[in-house]
C-alpha cells in the first residue's frame, strides 16, 4: 500500500490545471476526491508521473437549478449530493445512488465528477446520469464543450474525456411533473461495488401510462448499459407488476456482466432484471406521489 | 444479576465501570508497534511469492540496490549461514523463515528489503526479480492424501504423504455399536471455510538490538510474549541470543483473535536484520499482506453422523474431518492436541456413546490452523453439533427447541464427564435456552413463520445452544512446546495503598486494565481506579502463556485472586499488631478488617499498607506484595441458547437477520459491560463467517478476496441490533466463580444462523446450507426450488 513516486501538483485556477494536464499528457492524473485514484497508485496497480489536484480551484463544488437544469460542479462531494435538499426534491434517484456509494468517510472525500470521469462501470453515477439523460461538460485547453452522456462512457476506464480536459460540471434537465426514479443496488456488504444495481427514471402522462423511461444498470457490462428495448417497451405501457417484469426480462438480455466473487454471470443477470423491476415500481411510486 | 459486594468507589466485580484503557484509545494516544519510532530506525518490507508452489531458480537483486534508500536484501541463503532459514511452529511442525529453493503458497516471504523509509522499501521491493519455476500445486485437501498428490515436504526425511497427523478419540466399537443400535441415524458434511481474523491492526514488530549490551528488544504484536522470549532463545540460542538478553514488549495491540499468538517470518527476518546491521528495523505487514499470508483459521470438512431413539434421545455421535493446514501446521493449540478442543463437539448433550478422528493435511496454502477468537477448534466442534441437531430434528419431525431441551445433560448432572472425556464443570442448558425462548417469543414466531409459509414467505428460526471449552489449562494436560498453561500474577501495593498489579497475559482490546484491576479491588477493598495493571513487557511483568482462548480470566484472573488473596492474609496480621488483637479476632469486609464485636476498631486496607513500610511488627517481612501462578484444576465451561430469526428476500436470496436473542452463562461476571461488548463484538464475528466471509483458492492455488474488497469484513450496517442477555452459574472451581467469555459469541453464533437460514427453507425440503450463506448461495437453491422471484 505504498505508491511509487509521482510529482504532486496543485493548480489554483482551471486554467492552470488544464495547462499542467496539457504539458503532461498522458503521465498526469487528475486528482479530485483520490477515493479510486489513491488506492490504484498504492496497490500499484497504476502509476502516474504527475498528480494534478483539482482540489484548491474554487468554484468546482455546487449544486443548483438554473433554467430548468440541475446543475453539479465537476468537484462536488458525494456526501453534498445526499444532504442536498435541491436533489432530494428534483431528482430523489440521485440521492439514492450517492447514498449507496462507499461509505460515509469516501462519501466525504469522493467527488460526482470523478465517480463518472474514472470510466468505471462498477461505480453507481454512471447508471443514474444515463436515466436521467444528463450531460456532461468538459473544461480543456480549447474551452468547455458538452458531453451526452450517452457518448461519455467509451469503454472499460475509458470515457470520452480527451487529455488535458476536466469534467468540471454535470447537466441534468430537471423531469417534468409526474415524474419519478429510483436507483436499487444490491451489494454484498456496505461499501462494496454493486453485484448489480438499476436506475429507473419514469415520467408518467394524463392517462397514467409512462411516456419515457430511462433505465440503466451498473456493473453489467464494461461499460454502464443503457437499456433501450426496456425504455422503448415501457412507454405507453400503464405500470403493472406485468410491465415491470416484461420491462426487467428486456433490462436482463441487454447486459453482459462477467465472473467475479459477487457471483456469476447467470445470478448478475437475474438480479439486473429484479432489480429493474424494483427500481421501476419505486420510481412510479414517486411519480404517482406516493 | 447478583448486587455488587462493593461501592461503586471500588467497583470489585459486578461493577460496570468505564474501561480505564479507553480515554487513551479514544483520543489517539494508544501506543501500538506502528507508533513506535527508535533512533536511526530502518524499514523492512517484504518481496512475496505469486505462485502457490514453485521453484525459486534466481532472485536477482542488483536493481533493488540500485534503489535509492535500500541497504540491503536479505533471502534465504543469507539466512541459511546462520541456521535461521528454518523455524519450528508452535506445533512442533516446522516452517520456512525464507525459502533457500522452493516457496509454498502465493503470498510467501521470498526475501526482505531493507531501507531507510518506508517508500525506499516499497520501491526495492518491486525492484527484485525472482525467477520461478512453476511446480503442481496442492490445492484441494480431498486430493491431498491420494497417491497420485505431489508430496510436499520433500524437506521431511522419509515423507511419502502429505499427511500431518492422524488424531482420534473415543470408544470408536462401543459408538460403532450404538449406531447399529439406534432407531435413527443422519449425516451430514459440512465445511467450516477458511477464514482470516483480520483484525484491525496487523502484524508487525520494531527489532532493536544493541551491539554493546548484547540486549535484543522487539516490540511485537504478540498476544503471548513470554512464549515468545522463550522460542526467541530456544530457537536463536546458537547465534548467542539468550533469555535474560531477550525482552519482548507486546504494546497496545489492536485486536488478535488468535491471529497473533505464531510467530511469523517476518519477526524473525526483522530481528535476523537487526542483529546483523546493529540497527532497529520496522516491519509492519500492509492488509493484504495480512490476509494472504498470515496464519488463517477453520478449513475443517466434517463428516458428522449422529444416532437417536426414535423418540429423539440422541444416543451417539461420530465424526471424521479432514484437516487442511496449509503447507505447515502452524496451530496454536496446546501440544497434546493437534486438533484442539475439537472434542467438546458432543456439546450440551447427554450423548453417551463418540468418536471423533481429524486427519491434519499439507496443501499448498499459508500455514496455520489457529484458533480465531475460539479456544482451539471449539468452533468447528459447535457448528457441527449444532448443525447435525436440526438435521435429526428434521428428520424426527420434531421442533429443534424440543430434542434440545430433551437431550441437554441436566442440572443435577454437573460435574459431568462426557463420553470423549472432560469433566464439565458446571451448567444449565435448559434455563438458558428456556430464557432465549421467553424473550423472542419462541412460539408466536412458530405461527407468524407457518402464515408467512403459506403465502410463500421465507421465514427462519434457528438455535444453538452451545457449550465451549475455555481457560487452558490444567498443567497435567496442557502446555505449549512443554511449557506448562499457567498463569501469573504479581501484586504490589505501595505505601499509600495503591497498587501496581502484573499479569503474564496480554489484553488485544478485552479490557483487561478495568476487569483484572476489579478483581484485585473485589479482593482487597483497592479502589479499581487505584489499581494499575501491566502486562506485554517481559522486563516487568511475571512469566504467563498469553491471551487466547478464553483463559485470561479463568487463569491469570484467577491468579489475580489468589495474589491478593495472600496480601490481605498479610494485611490482616498487619491489622491485629496495629489494633492489638489476634488476627483471629479480625473480620473482613471489602476494604477494612474490623475486630470482632466492636465494628468501630477497624483498620483499612490502606492503613495495613502504609504500616507495612513504616511499621510492620518484628518478624515480619517489610513490604506488601505477592505472586501467584495459578494451575487451574481444570477447565471453565460457559454457555449459553442463542436464537436467531431470519427472513430472506426471494428475488435477491438476501439474508436479513430480523432479530437476534443471545443468552450467555459465564458464570460470575466481572463487568458487565465490558462482557456485553464482548459479546456484541463475538455475535458480530459469528455472523461474519456464517454470512460474509470466506478465503477461497482457485485451483492453481490463487487467493481469491484477498483484501477487503472481497474479504466482506461486516461493519455496522450489516450487524443487527443484538439482545443480549444472562444465566448465572458459577464454575465451581475458579477462585471467584469467573468463566471465560470473549469468544463464547463467536463460536455459539454461527450455527444459529445457519440453523435459520435452514429453517426458513426447511418445507423446501433443504436439509442443509454451506457457510458463508452468501445471497447467490441461496438464490440458486430458491431458483432450483422454483421459489425464485
Amino acid at each position: 500500500m505504498i505508491p511509487s513516486q509521482f510529482d504532486y501538483h496543485a493548480p489554483t485556477t482551471l486554467a492552470e490545471a488544464v495547462a499542467l494536464l496539457s504539458r503532461f499528457g498522458e503521465g498526469a492524473k487528475v486528482l479530485s476526491g483520490g477515493q479510486s485514484l489513491l488506492p490504484l497508485l498504492k496497490l500499484r496497480l497504476g502509476t502516474a508521473e504527475h498528480l494534478v489536484d483539482i482540489g484548491r480551484i474554487p468554484g468546482l463544488e455546487y449544486i443548483k437549478e438554473e433554467g430548468g437544469v440541475l446543475k453539479i460542479g465537476g468537484r462536488t462531494r458525494e456526501s453534498a449530493l445526499e444532504q442536498s435538499e435541491l436533489v432530494k426534491a428534483k431528482a430523489p434517484i440521485l440521492h439514492d445512488t450517492a447514498r449507496v456509494i462507499a461509505d460515509p468517510l469516501v462519501r466525504n472525500l469522493a467527488t460526482v465528477g470523478g465517480n463518472l470521469a474514472h470510466g468505471d462501470p462498477g461505480n453507481d453515477h454512471p447508471a443514474t446520469m444515463l436515466a436521467l439523460d444528463a450531460q456532461v461538460v468538459a473544461t480543456g485547453p480549447s474551452g468547455e464543450r458538452v458531453i451526452p452522456i450517452d457518448q461519455f462512457f467509451v469503454g472499460l476506464f475509458t470515457t470520452a474525456l480527451r487529455p488535458g480536459e476536466i469534467l468540471t460540471e454535470i447537466r441534468i434537465p430537471v423531469p417534468p411533473p409526474h415524474s419519478g426514479g429510483a436507483y436499487v443496488k444490491l451489494e454484498r456488504k456496505v461499501g462494496d461495488y454493486a453485484t448489480a444495481a438499476a436506475a429507473a427514471q419514469v415520467a408518467l402522462g394524463p392517462n397514467g401510462a409512462f411516456v419515457k423511461a430511462g433505465i440503466a444498470l451498473t456493473n453489467a457490462g464494461p461499460t454502464p448499459v443503457r437499456c433501450t428495448k426496456a425504455q422503448q417497451f415501457l412507454v405507453g405501457k400503464r405500470p403493472s407488476d406485468n410491465s415491470f417484469a416484461e420491462a426487467g426480462r428486456l433490462a436482463a438480455e441487454a447486459c453482459s456482466p462477467s465472473a467475479d466473487r459477487r457471483g456469476a454471470v447467470d445470478y448478475k443477470r437475474e438480479m439486473a432484471r429484479v432489480l429493474t423491476g424494483r427500481a421501476l415500481k419505486a420510481a412510479v411510486q414517486r411519480a404517482e406521489g406516493r | 444479576m447478583a448486587t455488587p459486594r462493593t461501592s461503586p468507589e471500588i467497583s470489585g466485580m459486578g461493577h460496570s465501570m468505564k474501561r480505564k484503557e479507553d480515554p487513551r484509545f479514544i483520543r489517539g494516544r494508544g501506543n501500538y508497534v506502528d507508533d513506535i519510532q527508535l533512533p536511526g530506525m530502518l524499514h523492512m518490507d517484504i518481496v512475496r511469492s505469486p505462485f502457490a508452489h514453485a521453484k525459486i531458480k534466481s532472485i536477482d537483486t542488483s536493481k533493488a540496490l540500485k534503489v535509492p534508500g535500500v541497504l540491503a536484501v536479505i533471502d534465504g541463503p543469507t539466512l541459511a549461514k546462520y541456521n535461521l532459514h528454518w523455524m519450528p511452529t508452535l506445533m512442533s511442525d516446522t516452517q520456512m523463515v525464507l525459502p533457500t529453493d522452493r516457496v509454498m503458497y502465493q503470498a510467501q516471504e521470498v526475501c526482505a528489503v531493507i531501507a531507510t523509509d518506508r517508500y525506499a522499501a516499497a520501491d526495492g521491493v518491486e525492484a527484485v526479480e525472482v525467477d520461478y519455476e512453476p511446480l503442481e500445486p496442492v490445492i484441494d485437501a480431498h486430493k491431498a492424501l491420494l497417491p497420485s498428490a505431489p508430496v510436499l515436504r520433500t524437506d521431511k526425511k522419509g515423507k511419502t504423504d502429505n499427511r500431518i497427523f492422524h488424531w482420534e478419540v473415543g470408544d470408536k466399537s462401543a459408538t460403532d455399536k450404538a449406531f447399529k443400535d439406534a432407531d435413527v441415524v443422519v449425516a451430514q458434511d459440512m465445511y467450516i471455510p477458511r477464514i482470516h481474523v483480520a483484525s484491525i491492526e496487523t502484524c508487525g514488530c520494531v527489532a532493536d538490538f544493541d551491539r554493546v549490551t548484547g540486549k535484543l528488544t522487539v516490540y511485537m504484536t504478540t498476544q503471548a510474549p513470554h512464549a515468545i522470549r522463550t522460542v526467541f532463545a530456544l530457537v536463536a540460542g546458537h547465534v548467542g541470543l539468550s533469555e535474560e538478553k531477550i525482552r519482548i514488549v507486546s504494546p497496545d495491540i489492536g485486536g488478535g483473535f488468535g491471529g497473533k499468538v505464531p510467530v511469523y517470518p517476518g519477526y524473525v527476518i526483522a530481528t535476523a536484520a537487526s542483529v546483523v546491521i546493529g540497527k532497529p528495523i520496522k516491519w509492519v505487514e500492509d492488509r493484504m499482506e495480512n490476509l494472504q499470508a498470515d496464519s488463517f483459521a477453520r478449513d475443517y470438512h466434517i463428516h458428522a453422523e449422529l444416532a437417536a431413539r426414535k423418540d429423539g434421545t440422541m444416543t451417539a455421535l461420530r465424526i471424521k474431518t479432514l484437516a487442511d493446514h496449509g503447507y505447515a501446521d502452524a496451530a496454536a493449540n496446546p501440544s497434546k492436541f493437534p486438533a484442539g478442543l475439537f472434542s467438546i463437539c458432543t456439546g450440551s448433550y447427554d450423548v453417551k456413546h463418540a468418536f471423533a478422528e481429524v486427519d491434519g493435511v499439507y496443501t499448498n496454502k499459508p500455514p496455520g490452523g489457529i484458533a480465531y477468537r475460539c479456544s482451539f477448534r471449539v468452533t468447528e466442534a459447535v457448528h457441527c453439533i449444532e448443525r447435525i441437531t436440526d438435521v435429526l430434528a428434521s428428520e424426527l419431525k420434531m421442533d429443534p427447541a424440543a430434542l434440545r431441551m430433551k437431550n441437554f445433560i441436566q442440572p443435577d448432572k454437573f460435574p459431568y464427564k462426557s463420553a470423549l472425556g472432560w469433566e464439565y464443570d458446571s451448567g444449565n442448558y435448559g434455563a438458558a435456552l428456556r430464557k432465549a425462548m421467553d424473550i423472542i417469543g419462541y412460539e408466536d414466531l412458530r405461527k407468524e413463520q407457518a402464515e408467512k409459509r403459506a403465502r410463500g414467505e421465507l421465514m427462519g428460526i434457528g438455535i444453538s445452544s452451545f457449550t465451549e471449552i475455555v481457560g487452558a489449562g490444567p498443567s497435567k494436560h496442557f502446555d505449549i512446546l512443554g511449557i506448562k498453561m499457567f498463569d501469573s500474577c504479581e501484586i504490589r501495593v505501595h505505601p499509600t495503598g495503591k497498587a501496581i498489579a502484573r499479569f503474564g497475559t496480554k489484553s488485544q482490546g478485552q479490557g483487561h486494565e478495568t476487569t483484572y484491576a476489579q478483581i484485585v479491588a473485589e479482593e482487597l477493598g483497592i479502589p479499581a481506579s487505584q489499581v494499575q495493571v501491566e502486562e506485554g513487557d517481559t522486563d516487568t511483568a511475571p512469566y504467563g502463556l498469553g491471551t487466547y482462548a478464553s483463559r485470561s480470566t479463568p487463569t491469570a484472573g484467577a491468579a489475580g485472586a489468589m495474589a491478593a488473596r495472600k496480601i490481605r492474609e498479610k494485611a490482616k496480621k498487619l491489622a491485629a499488631h496495629l489494633l492489638e488483637c489476634s488476627p483471629d479476632d479480625l473480620v473482613w469486609e471489602p476494604g477494612k478488617f474490623s475486630v470482632k464485636g466492636a465494628p468501630d476498631r477497624f483498620k483499612t486496607i490502606q492503613d495495613c499498607a502504609f504500616a507495612a513500610y513504616t511499621n510492620h511488627p518484628q518478624g515480619m517481612e517489610a513490604g506488601l506484595e505477592a505472586v501467584s501462578y495459578y494451575d487451574p484444576p481444570n477447565l471453565t465451561f460457559p454457555f449459553g441458547s442463542y436464537i436467531c430469526v431470519v427472513d430472506i428476500d426471494r428475488g435477491t436470496g438476501m439474508v436479513k437477520i430480523r432479530r437476534f436473542v443471545a443468552v450467555d452463562d459465564c458464570g460470575n461476571i466481572i463487568n458487565p459491560m465490558i462482557v456485553d461488548g464482548q459479546i456484541h463484538g463475538g455475535l458480530t464475528m459469528g455472523m461474519a463467517p456464517a454470512l460474509l466471509e470466506e478465503i477461497q483458492y482457485d485451483e492453481s492455488g490463487n487467493i481469491q478476496g484477498g483484501s477487503f474488497m472481497d474479504y466482506l469484513v461486516p461493519t455496522a450496517m450489516e450487524t443487527p441490533a443484538w439482545e443480549v442477555d444472562k444465566t448465572v452459574t458459577p464454575s465451581p472451581h475458579h477462585p471467584f466463580g469467573a468463566k471465560g467469555v470473549g469468544e463464547s459469541a463467536t463460536v455459539g453464533a454461527p450455527p444459529a444462523i445457519a440453523n435459520a437460514v435452514v429453517d426458513a427453507l426447511a418445507h423446501l425440503g433443504v436439509k442443509h446450507v454451506e457457510i458463508p450463506i452468501t445471497p447467490e448461495k441461496v438464490w440458486r437453491i430458491l431458483r432450483e426450488k422454483g421459489v425464485a422471484e
